[in-house]
This record gives C-alpha cells, sequence and structure tokens, in this order.
C-alpha cells in the first residue's frame, strides 16, 4: 500500500531533457519507478535514457496513457507545464521546480480542485513509496520501506529524519514533500486523511516549519477528527528571527504569526510528541 | 521584494487611486523646490522600505517652507531600522476623518488571494486583529471569477457605507486588486485609506511587497535589488548575486549547509546545545565546489564569525564536491576560523578522503557536530 503512488504508477516526465530532468529520470528508472515517456516541446522524436520524448502531453497521453506526471520545468513555464498535465487528464502531478511565481501557483491549484487532481509541490523533493515508485529527486538508499508514513515541507530536513528512522529499523509506508513555497497543492491535513486510510502506515511523522499556520490548523484538525495514528513532529526554525525569509520562500515569520513556538504548541496541545531535535523523532516513534 | 511607498503610492496613483499630491526629494534643494511648489502644511515622510516607520519618527508635519527643510534635513539625516534615509517624500497633508484599511494577501490554506478591510485603520493590521477582531472584514477571492466590483461594494457595506461613498470606495478596492494582480503582489495594502473631512477617500499611506519569485516579470525592480538602497546587508546583497540563500543573525557561529529546513534544524540545534548562529546559509541542491567557497566567503566577511559549521546531507549535493569547495577556499582566502564539519550522503566516502586527507576532520552526526562548534565557539574561536 502506502499513498498517492506505487508499483501501477505510469508517469511522464515534464522537462526531461534538461539537466535535471535528464540526472533524476536515470535515477528514478534505477529505483524501478515506471517512467513511460518524457515532454520537452520541440525535441519529441528523441529520446533520453530510451525513454520516448514528445513535444505535447497530448500526444504522450494518447500513446502512452500515463496517470501521473513530474515536473523539471523552469519556473516561468512551469503553471503552464502543470495546466498542460492538468487538461490532458493525468490526476497525479510532482511539481519539483522552484520560485514559480505564487500567482501562477494559485492558477494551477484552482484547476487541480476542479478536475480532482492531487499536486505535489511545487518545491518538493517529491514521494517516495519505498522499494515501489519514486516521483522525486530524494537520494533512494536513505529510504525502506516499512510502516511510518512522512510528511514535510522540507527537502534535506526530510532525508535527514529519513536516515535516521531507516538506521533504528523504523521503514516507511510513503514520505512526501509538500513544498516549500506559500502555496502547495497538498497540505499536512490531506496527507494526514490518506495516511489515515492506508492500512500500511502505523504512525505519522510530520516535518513542519515557521511560516503560514498550516502546522496550528493542522493540531485543530487532529483534535477535532480524534486522528486515530500516533503523530511525531519536528519544527525547524525555533531560531529564525521574524520578517526574514530563511531559504524557503514559505519559511517567514510575519509579526508574531508563523513562530515556530505557536506551532509546537498547538502540536503539543493536540497530543502530538514534538521533538526537540531531528533525531528525537526515531526515540518519540520507538517509545 | 519591499517597494518604497513612493513607488507604491505612484502606482495607485496610475490606477486612478486617490493619494495626497506629492514629490520625492533626495537633497534640501530639491525639498525646498517642492515646498513651494505644493504649498505647506505638508507631511515629509521618510522613505525606508520597513513597517513602523512613523513610530521610529520617519513621519514630520511642517507648517512652512522654512519647516519642511528643517523636517528633511532632520530626516535625510537619521537611520531607521539601521536603514540610512536616502529620501524624503513631501505631499499635501490631508484632512482626516477616519481611518479605514485596505488590503489583497496570499491565504495559503485556501490556496487563494484574501481581501482584508477594516473600519479601524492606522495601525498594523495584526494590531487591528488583535484589538477591533470583529471590524476586520475578510474576503476570499475565488480563482474562478477574481475580485469583482459587486465584491468591493459588499465590502463596502459592511464597512458601513453607502450612496455614492460605496460606489467610491468600492473601485478604489477594484482597482487596487488590479494593481495587485499586474504587480504580482504578494502584499498590497493601503494603511491608512482616508476618509476625508468631506467624504472623499485618500490612500494616505501605501505598501507593495512584490512576490521575490515573480520578479522576472518586473525588470525594473529586479534591477534594483541590487542596487545599495535596500534593507539588506552586504553579505546578503552578495549571496543574492550568487544565487545563495543568507540571514544575517546575531551570534558567532557561521553555519553553512543545504536546504532550508536542514539549515534552520541546524541553527536550531546550536541553539538547543547553548550556540549562538551568526547567519543561516543555505547552498541549495547541487551546489559545485565553487558554490561552497563562495558561500564560506560571505560567512567569513562576517567579523563576528568565530567558528564554522558546514551541515551537508548530500542527495543531489555531492560530498566530493563539498569537500573541493572547502579547500579553493581555504587555499583562496585563507580560512584560520575552526571548522567543524559533517558530511554525509552522495560520495561521502570521496569528500571525506579528501578533508581526511588535508587534515581536516569530519564528522558523521549533525547533533554531535553542532555540540562541538558550539563548544568551540564558547572558548572564543581557537
Amino acid at each position: 500500500m502506502g499513498i498517492i503512488i506505487d508499483e501501477n504508477t505510469r508517469a511522464i516526465v515534464q522537462g526531461i531533457t534538461g539537466t535535471q530532468g535528464r540526472f533524476h529520470t536515470k535515477l528514478m528508472l534505477e529505483y524501478g519507478t515506471k517512467i513511460v515517456a518524457g515532454v520537452t516541446p520541440g525535441k519529441g522524436g528523441t529520446q533520453v535514457h530510451g525513454i520516448p520524448v514528445y513535444d505535447t502531453v497530448e500526444e504522450a497521453q494518447e500513446k502512452h496513457s500515463a496517470n501521473a506526471s513530474i515536473i523539471f520545468v523552469p519556473a516561468p513555464f512551469a503553471a503552464e507545464a502543470a495546466l498542460e498535465a492538468l487538461e490532458n487528464g493525468i490526476k497525479t502531478l510532482v511539481i519539483i521546480t522552484e520560485h514559480i511565481p505564487i500567482k501562477d501557483s494559485i492558477e494551477v491549484m484552482n484547476y487541480a480542485k476542479q478536475v480532482n487532481a492531487t499536486i505535489i509541490g511545487p518545491n518538493t523533493p517529491g514521494i517516495i513509496t519505498p522499494g515501489k515508485s519514486k516521483l522525486g529527486i530524494m537520494p533512494a538508499h536513505i529510504f525502506k520501506s516499512g510502516n511510518i508514513g512522512m510528511v514535510s515541507r522540507s527537502g534535506t530536513l526530510t532525508y535527514e529524519i529519513a536516515a535516521s528512522l531507516t538506521k533504528k529499523n523504523l521503514g516507511q509506508s510513503t514520505c512526501l514533500g509538500l513544498g516549500g513555497d506559500p502555496i502547495t497543492g497538498l497540505n499536512f491535513i490531506d496527507a494526514l486523511k490518506m495516511f489515515e486510510n492506508d492500512p500500511q502506515t502505523k504512525a505519522v511523522v510530520l516535518i513542519g516549519e515557521i511560516g503560514g499556520n498550516l502546522e496550528e490548523l493542522t493540531a485543530e484538525f487532529i483534535v477535532k477528527e480524534k486522528y486515530p495514528k500516533p503523530v511525531v513532529a519536528f519544527i525547524a526554525g525555533r531560531s529564525a528571527p521574524p520578517g526574514k525569509r530563511m531559504g524557503h520562500a514559505g519559511a517567514i515569520v510575519m509579526g508574531k504569526a508563523g513562530t515556530a513556538e505557536s506551532k509546537i504548541e498547538a502540536l503539543r496541545k493536540a497530543g502530538v510528541k514534538v521533538a526537540e531535535k531531528p533525531n528525537d523523532v526515531a526515540k518519540l516513534l520507538s517509545v | 521584494m519591499k517597494l518604497f511607498e513612493y513607488e507604491a503610492k505612484n502606482i495607485l496613483a496610475n490606477y486612478g487611486i486617490p493619494t495626497p499630491k506629492g514629490e520625492l526629494a533626495t537633497s534640501l534643494n530639491q525639498a525646498r523646490e517642492i515646498a513651494e511648489k505644493l504649498n505647506p502644511p505638508l507631511a515629509v515622510k521618510a522613505q525606508v522600505p520597513v513597517a513602523g516607520r512613523g513610530k521610529a519618527g520617519g513621519i514630520l508635519f511642517a507648517d512652512s517652507i522654512e519647516e519642511v527643510e528643517k523636517a528633511a534635513e532632520k530626516l535625510l539625516n537619521m537611520e531607521i531600522k539601521g536603514i540610512p534615509v536616502k529620501s524624503v517624500w513631501i505631499e499635501e497633508k490631508i484632512e482626516i476623518k477616519k481611518e479605514l484599511y485596505f488590503g489583497i494577501t496570499t491565504d495559503r490554506f485556501n490556496q487563494s488571494y484574501v481581501a482584508i478591510a477594516s473600519s479601524v485603520g492606522g495601525m498594523d493590521i495584526e494590531e487591528i486583529a488583535e484589538k477591533h477582531p470583529e471590524k476586520i472584514i475578510k474576503f476570499l477571492i475565488s480563482p474562478k471569477t477574481g475580485f469583482r466590483s459587486f465584491h468591493a461594494r459588499q465590502i463596502a457595506r459592511k464597512m458601513g457605507y453607502s450612496g455614492s461613498q460605496l460606489n467610491e470606495i468600492g473601485k478604489i478596492f477594484e482597482r487596487l486588486y488590479r494593481a495587485s494582480m499586474d504587480y504580482d503582489a504578494e502584499l498590497i495594502e493601503m494603511n491608512p485609506l482616508v476618509e476625508t473631512t468631506d467624504g472623499k477617500f485618500v490612500a494616505a499611506d501605501a505598501r507593495i511587497i512584490i512576490d521575490d519569485n515573480a520578479l522576472f516579470r518586473h525588470p525594473q525592480y529586479k534591477k534594483r535589488l541590487f542596487e545599495s538602497e535596500s534593507e539588506l546587508s552586504p553579505q546578503e546583497i552578495e549571496a543574492l548575486k550568487n544565487d545563495l540563500a543568507y540571514v544575517k543573525l546575531e551570534g558567532n557561529i557561521g553555519v553553512i549547509g543545504n536546504g532550508a529546513g536542514l539549515v534552520m534544524a541546524t541553527l536550531d540545534t546550536i541553539q538547543f546545545y547553548g550556540g549562538k548562529p551568526a547567519n543561516f546559509l543555505d547552498v541549495g541542491g547541487g551546489a559545485p565546489a565553487e558554490k561552497i567557497a563562495t558561500a564560506l566567503k560571505i560567512v567569513l566577511s562576517d567579523p563576528n564569525v568565530e567558528a564554522l559549521f558546514i551541515n551537508i546531507l548530500g542527495g543531489i549535493t555531492r560530498c566530493d564536491e563539498v569537500a573541493k569547495g572547502i579547500l579553493e577556499a581555504k587555499r583562496k582566502i585563507g580560512v584560520t576560523k575552526p571548522m567543524v564539519i559533517r558530511l554525509v550522503g552522495t560520495n561521502e566516502e570521496e569528500g571525506k578522503r579528501i578533508l581526511t586527507e588535508a587534515g581536516i576532520p569530519v564528522l558523521e552526526s549533525m547533533e554531535e557536530a553542532a555540540e562541538k562548534v558550539v563548544e568551540i565557539s564558547k572558548k572564543g574561536g581557537i
């Protein structure tokens, strides 16, 4: 099981001929992900690592009927690529691209809602269901199949925590990055609902950071829905000063809103165990 | 990117939103000329892109041309929150009956823009929300329909307006929305939006923050971002030019890492062990050796830095490239500060070999490394 992607996921890669697209297509293929086609306008008829490349998603769909897409298209054109995938019937999108304007992201998310599609990202390392499929740029060897679901707003911090879980023999059902941007597709609550319905997942690790109030809303959700599976969290940015963007476009404390303290307090009140340091997550899960 | 008040007001005026008549002065001569043209009483306002300018004494009123000059002189020699005032905006003083608030920003959870209005204005919106929560009107803007004129009128009615005043203020709201979309604003606000004694509406102050990721659509501002008249420190400007994310902090431990979340967690861990980070620096994914060397140079240009912590978890970043970058920086700029390096992930063995052969020890655990660098920093460097 696991959520969103598995061995039946058939993906296209949009922006497959760029440096990142090419490199990660190779790694995803090595992992066993079923990549069926690539799309780069103007490069139709060529191949990347044996995968056929098309000029349009429409043509790729006519020949391969994929059910997912991973997007490496540069920021100014990424929203266009996402809309193209959605309009051609693809229901799962992973947008790796960083620096997409907010206005463009809002347009994409609104369209995705209308056609009932799932979007992961933008500015995400992607998603991995260990042992089955990986649509993303994460180093695969640090993950291992098991029953912990992981959902995060960060990339390398997720690797840090996943690696420490794997070392302690705590494997993962699915790990996904929501993305570091202010506007993203899936949020923590969506992911928690999916993990709730996944029989493989026994506990969930939630990795948040400063900025916005999604962690607080998630805490409310956990209380209100009496969330049945244990949740352990880590929140990055306790030492972040207000008004400064900490690398991610979405990681900013505005006045008193979005602080790590507020998120940690809300989650603790909801019965979530919050780790002091990244490596404490594994300890809290084992207790 | 935060625009100056005068830039924001010029944009608003171009969209037909009434603003007080005013001009920009960078010298006393200019200030005098403007004062003669506009006729006191006038307001003289320091142009700095930070909030809380009024409280910091950055807005002065003048009843004569001489007073305008004096005010301009005072402000042009002033620093507000560490930023030198390089220009003042001189504008006609308006007769205030009531201060209102109207702004548009993003709503992350609902993945949309949200309009926020209040019949109380003139203070921070956070403060309004705290003191007068019942006076805050929030309207989620549907990406499907956008913000229409009838939405604007609905908000005006809730603020207590009717008749021609409702139409007039409604038009202002609608125009602000158009400006916000055209300029990719992540925040646009009129605070206060003033109802004058004769029943008109004027945007007495305006603030626009342009979405940094959309600056490629606004080249005139992108260019200015690198110029000196901004709130950025020299290290921050250098980082921006090199596509590195850097934030200056108050402590003495320089930090470099890959990935925003990991670097934030690194700072937190340093703090957990009682140390104080000097900065946040994220080299991003897949950084080559030269970029690592540049990052080191930027961090070390902060005189407060007494020890360095490099924390790399290689995914698309290769540990051997990081190791080469560290050696390159050592060779070129002669790093003398003690360094603690944690290096794991892609090509870890090669990276470790390169550093160990050069006599630089490498640790595997982030926590162990953080503890060690804190210990070194407390001894005041070496």
